[in-house]
């Protein structure tokens, strides 16, 4: 792809864009509005470039079949919504302890239930990190345009490669629907990050050894390694143990494999917030509307400025908390009735107070309501 | 000259109402100005209510939805009624004659044959979106988006087959306002 | 090859011993599974063995193979996404009664749709073991379970018809008992191209067999003896299958492949790719 390409593509194609740059060789999917277009698309580009597209029977088995050919050496996704989403829950856990790399997009709609399936929400924030049962780690990015869905979701492959561990891509059907102009990264620009693999002999491997970097490394099945692969608590030759203290020991490293190492997926922007006394907190679609408000409130004379987490797990504790030491008040914008705003008050309550604006009709919040509830509706 | 345009093209499923909104956006990009094209629609792929939007902007694009049109197109009656009191009171509405519309207005109107000059010139009223698009082109002016970007546009979005007939149903358009 | 060559050979013997009760049929039903692959000389390193959870599923820790334990019900979904990322592979699935046809029926049907190229393999005991003897779909009705205290009402599946049903090419039952037919039907399920399904009639005496006075292991391997007539018998004396359970193999009939398909599709592309 040369430099100066570009298109006017959907949010939904961007990430399968993204994907295929990012080495996706394996989709297994259920349809569901509003992700459908990004099982639609995956079956028509996969089989171009060798890849392998399979429509599941549900969302159980869609990520059980990603978990499954990401094991056999693909590169794997699956897409869905709420629904979906909570249909995968028991595999996501399953894919973090056995550490098979995967990507999950969930492009988010208004929910519970069947909700609003053609409407954006972000009420799946709290279920991206507790949706499967037990400790575990969470990685979940959230773009806010066409541009970001392209290179986060080839970033979340990085960080699943990189780490062996799911990673969600956060989407909104704001953003999942919306066109806009996607620039095409040149591909040897683009960093691929792939799993680590095994260099020693088939006698010597062990399966869930961790190196110094706290991941082990990766065979696939057919290498000639013959290993086992388990969801119970397993010891590091990926045998099923009921001894304590290895089964802790493994809850503990896959957790902190990724918290010991949230510097390297903290993603995040920051606007106007150099002389800013109040900070607004927004990501996904809803960051956009910030920044316009963010702009019309600095024509008041008030200096506010936006802080906007692309990382959403793990949360960005430190910046946040660094955000609430610099600023008076922080708004929280976020369509459903205030998820993330509790991580937000739990590290910045005692530094700065902590507002939520919040929405859960199927509308994406307006510029104007946050410069309402920022101005008090002063106008 | 525009700083920003935003347009809501409004009428029934089935119409091509999005494709409309994309080509105009997807010209927008090609002649280097920033655009975002969005929709709403309900569970049904035909009939209903279909709205699709456009913002033209030079500047960046944040808030991706058109709050208060500066044109609307409405190519029904119950699209009309619905979205009619959102329209910027200096602004344009674009009608198809079978809509009874309110003439006690201070925004811009025109009612344009555009369903009947599909029937009629191009022999199916599948083209209506691409007279739209011809119309409102012949709106927004040359000085925004060229004509040669605009057809491009157009054969790249239209289904291969249907080419030549869309680049008719352009010109048609252009010419209810041109005459 | 000997007895102990072979367990030297396919099983993790470090693993052993299994977690399965003493007269428990898993353990020879495990065996025929490796006799089978030993028969037809696979390569070990192109071997993968699923399974989903229950006393079933721990089969494969056992086996020197690719293998992979997973969720309860999902063994056929996690193995068709590694037949599709490799199909060189052969891939075998172990399930249990519960596992596969009331947790897992949703899979088990669609991948026999498919018929992609898994070889599915149920050991069933008509109860759940793992649980502590729960009644499953296989459970008969006014049988005993810790479920069932007052008798079972639930109408049980057959596994067999409602594989073949669902598009399975390859189907066939034996038990713990009539292992060698066990045995050959594995083989010829691995060497059908598509989705095979062999049904191996397992026995539990701690739950299913206490529950249901059906004495010990003994009694319940001789049940099988007496009570099994082969399809072939049938085929020729009908009289002999009243009232007896059907063994042997059921139907054989091959269809496109799910991944051979596929790959069509892959390589209307070749050309294009290689430009």
């Amino acid at each position: 792809m040369s430099n100066n390409t570009y298109k006017l593509i959907q949010g939904n194609e961007a990430c399968v864009e993204g994907a295929l740059a990012a080495g996706m060789r394996f989709y297994a999917g259920y349809p569901i509005t509003p992700s459908t277009e990004i099982a639609e698309i995956s079956a028509q580009k996969l089989p171009v470039v060798d890849g392998k597209f399979i429509q599941m029977e549900d969302e159980i088995a869609s990520i059980a079949a990603i978990i499954g050919g990401s094991l056999a050496g693909l590169k794997s996704m699956t897409a869905t919504s709420g629904p979906g989403f909570s249909l995968m829950q028991e595999n996501i856990g399953y894919a973090a302890i056995a550490e098979i790399p995967c990507v999950i997009v969930n492009v988010q709609r208004g929910g519970p239930s069947t909700g609003m399936p053609t409407s954006p929400a972000q009420g799946d924030v709290m279920q991206a990190k507790w949706g499967t049962h037990g400790d575990h780690p969470a990685v979940a990015l959230t773009p806010n345009s066409v541009q970001e869905t392209y290179e986060y979701t080839i970033k979340a492959f990085n960080i699943a490669e990189k780490y062996r561990t799911p990673v969600i891509l956060l989407m909104d059907e704001t953003v999942g629907h919306m066109r806009e102009k996607l620039q095409f990264n040149d591909s040897s620009e683009i960093e691929i990050i792939d799993r680590k693999k095994p260099t020693c002999s088939p006698e010597e491997y062990m399966a869930y050894k961790p190196d110094e970097d706290m991941i082990p490394k990766m065979a696939s099945f057919g290498e000639g390694y013959r290993y086992h692969v388990t969801g119970l608590t397993h010891g590091e030759d990926g045998f099923p143990t009921n001894n304590n203290e290895i089964s802790g020991k493994l809850i503990q490293r896959i957790t902190d494999k990724i918290e010991k190492n949230i510097d390297d997926m903290s993603y995040y922007d920051e606007y106007k917030m150099e002389d800013a006394e109040i900070a607004i907190v927004a990501y996904g679609g809803v960051s956009r509307s910030a920044k316009s408000a963010v702009d019309e409130i600095r024509k008041k004379g008030i200096k506010i400025g936006l802080f906007r987490p692309i990382t959403i797990w793990p949360f960005l504790e430190k910046q946040i908390k660094s955000v609430s030491e610099k600023v008076d008040k922080i708004y929280v914008a976020e369509m459903n009735l205030g998820q993330y705003s509790l991580e937000v008050e739990r590290v910045a309550c005692k530094s700065c107070t902590v507002n939520k604006i919040n929405k859960v009709n199927g509308e994406l919040i307006t510029p104007q309501e946050i410069i309402d509830a920022v101005t008090g509706g002063r106008e | 000259m525009f700083d920003k345009i935003e347009i809501r093209l409004s009428g029934s499923g089935g119409q091509g109402i999005i494709l409309a909104a994309i080509i105009l956006a997807d010209a927008a990009i090609e002649q280097g100005i920033n655009a975002i094209q969005t929709q709403s629609y309900g569970p049904e792929a035909r009939g209903g209510a279909s709205k699709a939007e456009v913002i033209i902007n030079k500047n960046e694009i944040n808030f991706p939805k058109v709050v208060t049109p500066n044109i609307l197109l409405c190519l029904t009656q119950s699209s009309y009624d619905k979205y009619v009191a959102s329209l910027d009171k200096n602004g344009i509405l674009i009608v198809d004659e079978c809509v009874n519309i309110n003439m006690d207005a201070d925004y811009k109107i025109y009612k344009l044959p555009i369903l009947e000059t599909a029937q009629s010139k191009l022999g199916t009223s599948m083209v209506a979106n691409i007279i739209s698009v011809g119309a409102l082109y012949a709106i927004i002016g040359q000085d925004v988006i060229s004509k040669d970007v605009m057809i491009s546009s157009i054969t790249h979005r239209v289904p291969p087959v249907t080419v030549n007939k869309n680049l008719d149903a352009f010109e048609e358009g252009i010419k209810l306002i041109k005459g | 090859m000997n007895c102990s060559d072979i367990t030297k050979k396919y099983y993790r013997v470090q693993k052993l011993t299994h977690i399965w009760c003493p007269g428990c049929g898993h353990g020879t039903l495990m065996n025929t599974v490796i006799r089978a692959i030993d028969k037809l000389g696979l390569n070990k390193d192109d071997v993968v063995v699923v399974s989903g959870i229950g006393c079933s599923s721990r089969a494969p820790g056992y086996m020197d193979f690719n293998t992979l334990h997973t969720t309860h019900g999902r063994a056929l979904a996690f193995a068709t996404g590694i037949k599709m990322a490799n199909p060189k592979l052969h891939v075998i699935v172990i399930m249990g009664d519960g596992d596969s046809s009331a947790i897992g029926g949703n899979h088990l049907i669609h991948a026999a749709r498919r018929n992609i190229d898994i070889t599915t393999i149920v050991f069933n005991n008509n109860i759940y073991g793992m649980t502590g003897g729960q009644y499953s779909p296989t459970t008969p009705t006014a049988d005993f379970a810790t479920t069932a205290p007052f008798g079972n009402i639930d109408v049980p599946f057959d596994l067999c018809k409602l594989a073949q049903g669902a598009g399975a090419t390859f189907v066939g039952r034996a038990t713990a008992y009539h292992a060698p037919l066990m045995q050959k039907l594995i083989e010829k399920g691995l060497q059908n191209k598509g989705f095979s399904f062999i049904e191996g009639l397992s026995l539990c005496p701690t739950y299913y067999g206490r529950k249901n006075k059906k004495g010990n292991a003994f009694n319940m391997h001789s049940y099988f003896k007496d009570n099994c007539v082969d399809l072939k018998v049938v085929q020729k004396n009908p009289e002999k299958g009243e009232n007896k359970i059907l063994i042997g193999e059921f139907f054989n009939g091959p269809k496109p492949e799910y991944t051979e398909s596929y790959q069509v599709i892959v390589d209307k592309f070749k050309e294009l790719r290689r430009d």
